[in-house]
């Protein structure tokens, strides 16, 4: 009996020394905190990836405050945001001040979602209808100009609500550089904030998301996440090659495929209304913007940085499909890589 | 026992103590001050920038460098007086029908209510406002309404359920309990010899409530009001959530069914985004001008009591 109690012991004591000595094996190095924020559209992505990395290297943790793509790219300026999240690239004048970089983290598409009482299909769409739509030119969904896409469907003699952004948004960037690129008939510029001659304003994608699910004979314009998430139909455009494409996986991501020569060129060009066989037209790179030159933080924190944005493009682009966001064409993957290898501390570049 | 502490100590403690009491006082004049100095220098990019259009100017167009805030000002405006008219008579009625008809039991639990309404925080307001509120009213009120005095411009449609008079009606739901308790705390203070007084002339309750009770909570209902528009106009996340925010009201589409844009709308929904100096600069100039707004209301009304306050006097 008391044998067996001294062998309990001994195997308990043994067993705490090493389960002590793996702790104390494993203890993390000096922890890592890097602050993080911006664009709103890749938030889903980035917090997966944020999570999933820390559950790799424990010490490293980054947290993204989804405040939207100016504030990202204000943080960054004043450098309290160690890295930005930004749907729109930076201007000439921005890139004069400050020398930062893109590196392209995911793809985004821009559906056009309605809600037609007893209509619940795919409608076609081409630019111009959709630039006289929004411009207030085109009131009703019987408008000879929608009943001549879609032959087969009998279009309601109902008034059309328009749904739009209030809030300056990356979304109604993509959305308007689209309609700016695409339609001579489109007047009002493109920005994160355009003078909308009509429509409701719905604040954020769930805001628009919302109003068109609750008003009949809406539409409106949201990323593609949103209008799966609400089961909200979504509209085929015409695109380039005269195909009329569903927004899907594969034809935003086709139309980052198209992008490359562009990219390459310029990180920053719009791949809005891309030629290419079965390319979605609204479709926008997002980006993760670093300085050039880190020496003004400390190098574990640079490298942390470099080495998280590496993995991102990555291996972080299997976590991205699961959540509606295409993964990067391989051609995009190796320019960012290139764009990462600029990036020095120092002096001497991070990655090697 | 302790010894007996000198005079002198007492007087140094009662100097420290009043010297906190006078820098917690000086803390809200210099918070004021620094804010209202800080509103102005961050408008300055805009107020160089714009000029006096901004004030005239009815288009907001951050791309083209255009920006105008009557709309805005004016659906704040609007959206205030018409969020205290609706709300005074409810909260007249609740403050009457609390102070003089209520059971004791009833008044428990209506105190708890209004407490418990004032409570609610607004973004329940806005949401509430958005799913519930705005598909009945679309259907029972403006539709109604729009089909039937719709060719007067103000009455016109479509009808969105979303618009201008919805978030006065949200914005009413919110002032009702803030009105309703000051006027129940003023309307009890009435002196009871005066109520009895009429009573033993054989006034109804109703004339009672007319003759004395109303007169004499005159200037709190009053004070009361002034503390509803105040948190009409300054209302941000419920107004964002249910006005539509839409630049047209009141000049393209001058309809109370319309959606509008308020102040704290424009601020709420741009501010984060906002990149360029001249843009920040036009929205900080914008709570410039709702706080003068603010301001101007309060003194109106300050002015407004002092003025009946002499006339009763006189009386």
């Amino acid at each position: 009996m008391v044998s067996k109690v001294v062998v309990g012991a001994i195997v308990l004591v043994v067993a705490l020394a090493i389960g002590g000595y793996i702790l104390l094996a494993s203890q993390p190095q000096q922890p890592v905190q890097v602050t993080a924020g911006g664009a709103s559209f890749p938030q889903p992505v980035i917090t997966k990836w944020t999570s999933e990395y820390n559950k790799l290297y424990p010490h490293i943790q980054i947290s993204y405050q989804p405040i939207g793509s100016g504030g990202g790219q204000n943080n960054l300026f004043a450098k309290t945001f160690d890295f930005a999240g930004s749907d729109a690239p930076l201007t000439d004048a921005q890139l004069a001040n400050y020398t930062v970089l893109h590196v392209p983290e995911t793809i985004g598409g821009v559906v056009v979602s309605y809600n037609i009482p007893n209509l619940n299909v795919t409608i076609r769409l081409t630019a111009d209808v959709i630039a006289q739509i929004f411009q207030g030119n085109i009131t009703k969904w019987d408008d000879a100009a929608i009943a001549s896409l879609n032959p087969s469907l009998n279009m309601p003699d109902a008034d059309i609500v328009v749904v739009r952004r209030s809030d300056s948004s990356g979304t109604t960037f993509v959305f308007t550089s689209y309609l700016s690129n695409a339609s001579s008939l489109w007047q009002l510029g493109s920005g994160q904030t355009v003078n909308w001659p009509v429509g409701l304003g719905g604040s954020g994608n769930s805001g628009v998301a919302s109003l068109i699910q609750q008003t009949p004979y809406s539409v409106g314009y949201v990323e593609y996440f949103y209008a799966k998430n609400n089961n909200l139909p979504t509209a085929a455009i015409r695109n380039q090659n005269g195909e009329f494409i569903e927004p899907s996986l594969a034809s935003v991501g086709e139309a980052a495929r198209q992008g490359k020569g562009l990219l390459s060129s310029d990180v920053r060009s719009a791949i809005v209304n891309m030629p290419g066989s079965g390319a979605y037209p609204i479709s926008s790179f997002t980006y993760l913007l670093v300085f050039k030159d880190l020496s003004y933080m400390t190098q574990a924190k640079a490298t942390a940085i470099v080495n998280f944005i590496w993995w991102a493009i990555h291996d972080g682009q299997n976590y991205t499909e699961a959540l509606y966001y295409p993964k990067l064409p391989s051609d995009i993957v190796t320019l960012g890589e290139g764009i990462l290898r600029q990036i020095t501390y120092n002096g001497v570049p991070i990655l090697t | 026992m302790k010894a007996k502490k000198s005079s002198a100590h007492y007087n140094r403690q009662d100097a420290i103590f009043k010297s906190i009491l006078i820098s917690a006082s000086l803390l809200v004049v210099g918070l004021f001050v620094a804010l209202f100095l800080m509103l102005i220098s961050g408008s300055m990019p805009s107020i160089l920038g714009n000029g006096f259009g901004f004030l005239t100017g009815t288009t907001w167009d951050p791309g083209k460098g255009i920006y105008g805030a009557l709309p805005a000002i004016l659906t704040t405006i609007a959206t205030s007086l018409l969020a205290v008219a609706l709300a005074i008579p409810i909260a007249l009625g609740i403050a009457i029908f609390f102070t003089e008809y209520a059971p004791e039991k009833a008044k428990f639990s209506l105190t708890l209510f209004i407490d418990l309404l004032a409570a609610i925080p607004s973004v329940i307001f806005g949401i509430w406002g958005l799913w519930v509120i705005a598909p009945l009213i679309k259907t029972y009120v403006q539709q109604p309404i729009v089909a039937s005095i719709g060719f007067i411009p103000i009455f016109g449609g479509p009808a969105y359920g979303i618009s201008l008079s919805l978030a006065s009606l949200i914005l009413a739901m919110m002032v009702v309990p803030i009105i309703a308790s000051l006027t129940i705390e003023i309307i009890s203070r009435t002196p009871v010899s005066l109520k009895e007084g009429m009573i033993s002339l054989g006034a109804t309750k109703w004339e009672t409530v007319k003759h004395v009770s109303l007169p004499f909570a005159r200037l709190g209902i009053l004070a009361a009001v002034m503390l509803g528009l105040g948190r009409a106009l300054g209302e941000t996340m419920a107004i964002t959530m249910i006005i539509g925010n839409s630049y047209m009201w009141p000049f393209a589409n001058p309809s109370i069914f319309a959606p509008a844009t308020s102040i704290t709308s424009k601020i709420a929904s741009e501010f984060y985004e906002a990149t360029s100096a001249i843009y920040v600069g036009s929205l900080i100039e914008l709570s410039l001008i709702l706080l003068v707004i603010t301001l101007v209301t309060n003194a109106l009304f300050r002015y407004v009591i002092k003025k009946t306050n002499r006339g009763a006097r006189r009386q």
